[in-house]
């Protein structure tokens, strides 16, 4: 357990004065997520340690460098999980840079995104200086909710020092139900079922079968796979960790892998190459080689946005486009927290 | 600054995109809008309008940004915090016209709204379905969907289904610039920085909500109310910690002391016991079989924890009669004292009882009766403080010591507001829960939005040199220097 606060402070401060900029990193298990930049290496590997954790609170502050597996290690023993079911995507995964990134897992369904569960965060802006937002509670609604802010940009708007999480308790048992359905069927059933009370945490669609996750007591789960049919999968928590971690065969391509995000109930977008679904259809993978224009002109009619994930060229736009005045505004957040731009600078978006 | 001469040559320009009888200039039209529902602070507009539609609100921003003349958005006036409170030479603009359900989408499960739709309109719209908006605020019969964002509300059931922030999935709102910017849509997470995030809870002051799709969630399978009574108020806060503890998530947790009961059974006798230190309610929803064995288990902890009396609701007359207390409380309250100060501070669940205590004492001090009211779950008190705005000095007394609770929240880890925002009323107690170089981060962001501070200016985010002079005043033990000078 380390606290390099003031060293990272300092280091900040004098990248500012020369205007030099810092490329932010830890564990490097999301370094391929966002535009490729060039920068000093800072790293936050040695920021390490459970601030804070109070079980009957439900909530944990962490430094930002301390490894996700620990914090999971820690929160298990106390019958809690991180609501937003984090990918790690590697050993090193730290829990600031799950914040950074802002990428939730299959629990996003029922129990809300990474910056659903932020309540206060650390950080150090683009001065050098050491700023805390939100707080150890629930309900804060003191000052502009700069905390989420944070989550998701990817470290452009200030180095993450150290983040409070909201934790929920562990379901007291789960089930995975499977149903062989093509891809129309499958966005039906997950979003009729969305409709009711049943306690479905993870929803996903290999173009073959849907698979879902019940979580409760074992009464309620029996009572929810009555109704649902299908049939029982095996080492169920094995199973969707794969989901999360993207360790199945749809990822072992050398094609362009899309992150596409559609309201949940889309029909099947017409684009090329194999896809899986995740979020009752509100997150859609594709390894497609259509042209990016073509895949942003479809998400785009559908009423949602292209990531361009994993597999890219390198120079290119990753992120969907944003509107002129949505991308002044990103302009002026940004110097409002980085005026001399150094922070991970055109990790995002090109000009800042 | 571009001022139109005076106030007919306003009323004219204005005349010529509203309706004449939405252009409301006289005293008595406006007095109507002086204060919201934290009526200490008042304040006459200059001019107040009505729009019916967004185009109509385009082009009086338009006006507005012209002139700079300061605009300040009101929903219902609800607020708690003086958010909507007017600005002398401004505009006030009133939403509460564009009340229409624009889209109810049963598949994706949203709902689109415009800003001056009622937080209940909702949910009542989309019963039919078997669906809801969750974040419930005790106002949501009149509270606006425009106002809950502006001041991320909260309510009951914001302990396991999440405040406006979670439950709002798009916005469409308009910048003191006139340019439309899309946040959100009906898919999760969107590209770039939260500004969704960021606009719930600005108090107003980033832009103005011209849409809003909110999330529905399926109304919940079934549902269990338990009311309990404890001889010490320590014993009621432990409990809270062990139902949590024990991986309950209930969907409401509430608190109430003996003056708070004491008062409610005054007014409304529902056969509450009245001789309990503090009472519990508890509301558990979900799956009807999860529901059983959490009952069981949340009686066996109120039990362990020293409860004198449990009582579960047989049916919904007596689960709504559990609620009735608690929803009256402030009217309850209201009718033992002529004036009342509601407080709104959050701590960590584990201060409460040494929180409590403090109170208590402060209470001696300054010799003026707190009850308490308290969102147990989620750690949000409501001290309630009782006073006389006829006598002179007990307001200031009340705000000395609703100040001093506050401080408190802080110390103990906490926070100064957890759902009223802070308006006008909490400007000081911000320079107690931030520094310098934060309260200027927030002042940046405001600019970003709104370079010439025209959007509900001076609320929420106190200026350093006011925090500098709230500084001296704690140096100086409550004598306040410079009363001349003005606080915003």
């Amino acid at each position: 357990m380390t606290d390099i606060r003031e060293l990272i402070a300092s280091r900040v401060k004098d990248a500012y004065e020369k205007g030099c900029a810092l490329k932010i990193h830890a564990g490097n298990t999301k370094d391929f997520y966002g535009r490729n930049i060039k920068g000093i290496p800072l790293s936050l590997s040695g920021h390490t340690g459970i601030v804070e954790y109070e079980p009957s609170e439900l909530y944990i502050t962490a430094r930002s460098g301390t490894p996700l597996k620990e914090i999971e290690h820690v929160i298990e023993k106390e019958n809690q999980i991180l609501p937003c079911e984090p990918p790690h995507f590697g050993a090193a995964a730290t829990v600031g840079g799950m914040v950074a990134a802002g990428l939730s897992g299959p629990r996003r369904v029922s129990s809300g995104a990474i910056r659903d569960c932020i309540l206060g965060i650390e950080i150090i802006n683009g001065k050098g200086e050491y700023l805390q937002f939100g707080g150890k509670v629930m309900k804060n609604v003191a000052g502009y909710d700069v905390s989420r802010l944070m989550c998701g940009a990817l470290g452009t708007l200030g180095i993450l020092m150290s983040v409070t999480l909201r934790l929920l308790p562990k379901p007291v048992s789960e089930q995975t139900l499977a149903f062989p359905l093509n891809t129309s069927e499958a966005i039906q059933k997950m979003n009729s079922w969305a409709r009711t009370p049943m306690p479905i945490t993870g929803t996903f669609h290999d173009s073959k079968n849907l698979y879902i996750r019940l979580a409760g007591s074992r009464s309620t789960i029996e009572k929810c796979a009555e109704i649902l049919g299908g049939y029982m999968v095996d080492r169920s928590h094995a199973f969707w960790s794969d989901v999360k971690e993207q360790a199945t065969d749809f990822f072992m391509t050398d094609k362009p892998i899309w992150r596409i995000q559609v309201p949940p109930s889309t029909t099947p977008l017409k684009i090329s190459g194999s896809s899986l679904l995740e979020w009752n259809g509100a997150l859609r993978w594709y390894a497609s080689e259509t042209e990016t224009s073509e895949i942003r002109r479809i998400t785009e009619q559908a009423g949602g946005h292209a990531c361009l994930f994993r597999r890219r060229s390198g120079t290119e736009d990753i992120f969907h486009p944003l509107s002129p005045h949505l991308l002044e505004i990103h302009r002026r957040l940004k110097r409002a927290f980085d005026p001399n731009g150094i922070l991970n600078p055109g990790k995002i978006y090109c000009d800042f | 600054m571009k001022t139109p001469d005076n106030l007919s040559n306003l009323v004219k320009q204005f005349c010529q995109i509203l309706p004449k009888d939405s252009v409301l200039a006289k005293k008595e039209q406006l007095s109507v809008y002086e204060c919201d529902a934290l009526t200490a602070y008042r304040q006459i507009p200059r001019i107040a309008l009505l729009p019916e539609t967004q185009e109509q609100i385009k082009a009086i921003i338009k006006i507005c940004k012209k002139l700079q003349l300061p605009v300040v958005v009101r929903g219902a006036g609800t607020s708690l915090s003086g958010g909507a409170l007017p600005h002398a030479k401004g505009v006030l603009l009133n939403t509460a016209k564009l009340n229409r359900i624009l889209e109810i989408d049963p598949e994706n499960r949203t709902a689109t709204v415009e800003p001056g739709v009622t937080n209940v309109a909702i949910s009542e719209a989309v019963k039919p379905l078997g669906l809801y908006y969750a974040p419930d605020p005790s106002s949501q019969i009149a509270c606006t969907i425009g106002g809950n964002i502006a001041e991320n509300s909260g309510g009951i059931h914001c302990l396991k289904y999440g405040l406006t922030v979670h439950n709002i999935l798009a916005l469409k709102i308009l910048t003191i610039d006139g340019e439309i910017i899309d946040l959100g849509g009906k898919h999760f997470d969107s590209p770039g920085f939260d500004l969704l995030a960021l606009m719930n809870g600005s108090e107003g002051m980033l832009g103005v909500v011209l849409q809003a799709t909110v999330r529905l969630l399926p109304e919940p399978d079934g549902r269990k109310v338990l009311l309990a009574a404890f001889d010490r108020i320590q014993d009621a806060g432990n409990a809270v910690a062990a139902i949590i503890s024990s991986g309950i998530i209930p969907a409401g947790l509430e608190m109430m002391d003996s003056f708070t009961v004491m008062a409610t059974e005054k007014y409304c006798s529902l056969g509450y016991p009245k001789d309990a230190a503090a009472i519990l309610i508890c509301e558990l929803d979900g799956f009807e079989e999860d529901i059983q064995s959490q009952v069981l288990q949340t009686q066996k902890i109120l039990d362990s924890h020293h409860a004198t009396e449990i009582r579960l609701a047989k049916n919904k007359d007596e689960e709504e009669k559990f609620w009735k207390g608690r929803k009256s409380a402030f009217p309850a309250l209201g009718n033992l004292s002529p004036d009342y100060y509601c407080m709104d501070g959050t701590i960590p669940r584990k201060h409460l009882a040494n929180v409590l205590e403090e109170i208590n004492f402060l209470s001696k001090k300054y010799g003026m009766s707190v009850a308490n009211v308290f969102h147990a779950g989620d750690g949000n008190l409501h001290p309630l403080i009782l006073y006389d705005a006829n006598r002179a000095g007990e307001l200031e007394t009340a705000e000395q010591l609703g100040s001093e609770i506050l401080q408190l929240c802080v110390k103990m880890g906490g926070s100064i507001t957890g759902e009223h925002g802070v308006g006008v009323e909490k400007l000081d107690q911000m320079c107690v829960q931030f520094n310098s170089a934060e309260l200027q981060t927030f002042h940046s962001i405001k600019s970003a939005f709104d370079e010439y501070q025209l959007l509900n200016p001076g609320k929420a985010i106190p200026t350093l040199h006011r925090c500098a002079e709230f500084g001296a005043m704690h140096v100086h033990g409550g004598e306040m220097p410079h009363a001349d000078l003005p606080r915003f």
